[in-house]
């Protein structure tokens, strides 16, 4: 009898860790996946423990699973860099099998050309943010729906876009109704932002200097990231954040397996746990980017930013997605605009 | 016996120029040739990309007529704050080496070195409280002037220019203070005694033998502001793209250390260029 006990019990205490395994995920410190309540929600679930790894660049990221095949599970990949990943053997296709909570991710962003490099899901579309602008709400009650309010002569003096030639020009593309990853005619953009230069009262560099300039009433009118409007908001600043009629440009993070892991199964349970509305919820609520799970947004407060300004798939159906972009285009359009800003 | 004394005081003196010396070498001579390598460079040797010398960085100044108007701009603002830090400077320097004695000159020493005490960042962005519109200064004009006042000078070139000079200005007062102090006073009584006015004494007397601190002070401001880039960015707004902006840009925000290098360089030649056009003068007024 005692000895039935014992072999019960051995076989209680091995079962659940012959199933078990460690997964190890390669992320930016702080970003979602190594909350630790997140972490220990998941091995309650499932069994599998979960060990982190970071980077600190993209380019450090891929070094990290050129180098290392076999160490990692999970990988945070920007969707610029997923084809380069792919094209490099680096991940594998995603198993939608595995990762029920698929079915409620936004059919844009789950069919992104960039996280579906061959037409193949390579990455999970996880999370996403906006570059689109943001008005002073006692300057304007009811919020413009259109970049065009950049050049309107009522604002001359008041308006801001940050010091950064990728940015200034994929602006004006935008504007322009321009692919911001294909853009045919830059003598447009140049001229476009010549226009918009009499405009500007200084250009902003950081998210306290776009407070502090938007407090004393010196913008009306402003580019933003979604992100930080998301915090400006909370911290009381009277502003709207815009997502206008020409679109806005947009990055995404996707979550990808390495074609090297040893625990596939584990790896797709982490991701799906990652797009779970109830992993978000919580996670929103500490400040977090945009889920890519429709269900997820809905469930938030009505007051939350993910929800209100992000939520709506419509707003996602006019984003841009950054694509990658080569040395020699960014150094054409830093010359395009550090000539630009030498005229005045 | 005479020559190894001699000797020995050869190796003394070398002994005791060997740190100064070391230090110069580890910290402008190897840096800066590290510079002068990389500006040679087309891209940064880092692993995995391709690199090869060449004269492309330096051609690419000439290219693009950006580089040379921001250059010329960044030497006029160099010159206008010079001239206004040395017109600001000089009768500062003159009232406190001259005029005032004992303790409330020291304590009068102290305000000017004050500001060297507190980061530069805060300086400047204290003048961006001042100038924004409706800051301080338009604030103090429009509750004691009728109506409202808006001097519109921020972000323009002037505002750029009241930040240089705030923050330069000590240079001129401090060399121009130690010029004057050093000049001995029976000189001025001996003029006064021969009849010499007030004017005639600061202009035959006080302003030539000064004349070595100014200049001093001169290439102390010229040649940083030149090159200043934080004061631009913040005080100019859209107006403040310098060529130590763009310099900056390079580093900073694209990682085009070549360029950046190439850039400098130009800027250490152009500015080498005009002191050494400018010393002809400089030699003969201090000699």
């Amino acid at each position: 009898m005692t000895r039935l006990l014992a072999a019960v019990a051995a076989a209680a205490l091995v079962a659940p860790a012959a199933l078990a395994d460690e997964i190890r995920v390669l992320n930016w410190q702080g970003y979602g996946t190594d909350a630790d309540w997140a972490v220990a929600a998941f091995t309650a679930a499932t069994g599998h423990t979960v060990v982190h790894d970071y980077f600190t660049s993209e380019q450090e990221m891929l070094t990290r699973l050129r180098t290392n095949p076999g160490a990692y599970d999970v990988v945070l990949i920007n969707s610029a860099f997923t084809p380069q990943a792919a094209a490099e053997g680096l991940i594998r296709p995603i198993d939608p099998a595995l990762v029920p909570n698929l079915a409620n991710v936004d059919p844009a962003l789950f069919a992104n050309e960039d996280l579906n490099p061959g037409g193949v899901l390579m990455g999970v579309p996880w999370t996403w943010g906006l570059t689109s602008f943001a008005v002073n709400t006692n300057d304007f009650p009811e919020p413009p729906d259109s970049l065009a309010v950049f050049w309107d002569p009522a604002w001359k003096g008041r308006v801001s876009i940050r010091d950064d030639a990728l940015e200034a020009v994929q602006f004006a593309a935008l504007a322009l109704g321009q692919d911001i990853n294909a853009i045919d005619d830059l003598d447009a953009v140049r001229a476009k932002l010549a226009a918009l230069m009499p405009q500007i009262a200084t250009f902003w560099s950081s998210e306290n200097d776009w407070n502090q300039n938007m407090a004393s009433g010196l913008f009306a009118v402003a580019t933003y990231w979604s992100g930080s409007a998301a915090r400006s908001i909370s911290e009381g600043l009277p502003i709207a954040f815009v997502v206008p009629e020409e679109g806005a440009i947009g990055w995404l993070d996707g979550l990808s397996v390495p074609a090297s892991s040893t625990r596939v199964e584990a790896a797709h349970a982490f991701i799906d746990w990652m797009i779970d509305p109830e992993f978000y919820i919580r996670w929103d609520a500490e400040g977090a980017p945009a889920t890519s799970n429709t269900l997820a947004a809905a469930a938030l407060p009505e007051t939350s930013f993910n929800r209100a300004v992000l939520g709506d798939p419509e707003v996602v159906a006019r984003v841009q997605f950054m694509r990658p972009v080569d040395d020699a285009t960014r150094e054409a359009y830093l010359l395009l605009w550090q000539e630009l800003k030498a005229a005045q | 016996m005479a020559d190894r004394g001699e000797r020995a005081a050869t190796g003394r003196a070398l002994a005791m120029l060997a740190p100064a010396y070391l230090w110069l070498l580890f910290a402008v001579f190897l840096p800066l040739a590290a510079m002068a390598w990389f500006s040679l460079l087309s891209d940064l040797p880092l692993r995995g990309r391709e690199w090869h010398l060449t004269l492309a960085n330096y051609r690419a100044f000439l290219d693009s007529p950006a580089y040379p108007a921001l250059l010329w701009k960044s030497l006029r603002i160099a010159a206008v704050v010079t001239l206004l830090c040395l017109v600001a400077g000089f009768p500062c320097a003159l009232v406190l080496a001259r005029v005032i004695r004992g303790r409330s000159r020291e304590a009068l020493l102290l305000l000017v070195i004050l500001p060297f005490w507190s980061n530069a960042l805060v300086r400047v962005f204290s003048w961006t409280i001042l100038l924004r519109p409706g800051g301080v200064l338009d604030a103090a004009l429009s509750a004691v002037l009728p109506g409202e006042v808006r001097l519109g000078l921020a972000f323009t070139e002037t505002a750029v220019v009241i930040g240089l000079v705030h923050s330069y200005v000590p240079y001129v007062i401090l060399t121009a203070y130690l010029a004057l102090q050093a000049i001995d006073q029976s000189l001025i009584e001996a003029a006064r005694a021969l009849g010499a006015g007030r004017l005639r004494i600061l202009r035959r007397i006080l302003l030539p033998l000064a004349l070595p601190g100014l200049i001093a002070g001169a290439v102390l401001v010229f040649v940083p502001v030149a090159g200043s880039f934080m004061e631009p960015r913040l005080l100019g707004g859209r107006m403040g793209t310098t060529f130590g902006t763009v310099i900056e840009d390079q580093f900073v925000a694209v990682f085009n250390w070549p360029l950046g290098a190439a850039l400098s360089f130009i800027l250490l030649a152009v500015v080498l260029g005009i002191l050494a056009a400018a010393s002809p003068a400089l030699r003969r007024s201090l000699g």
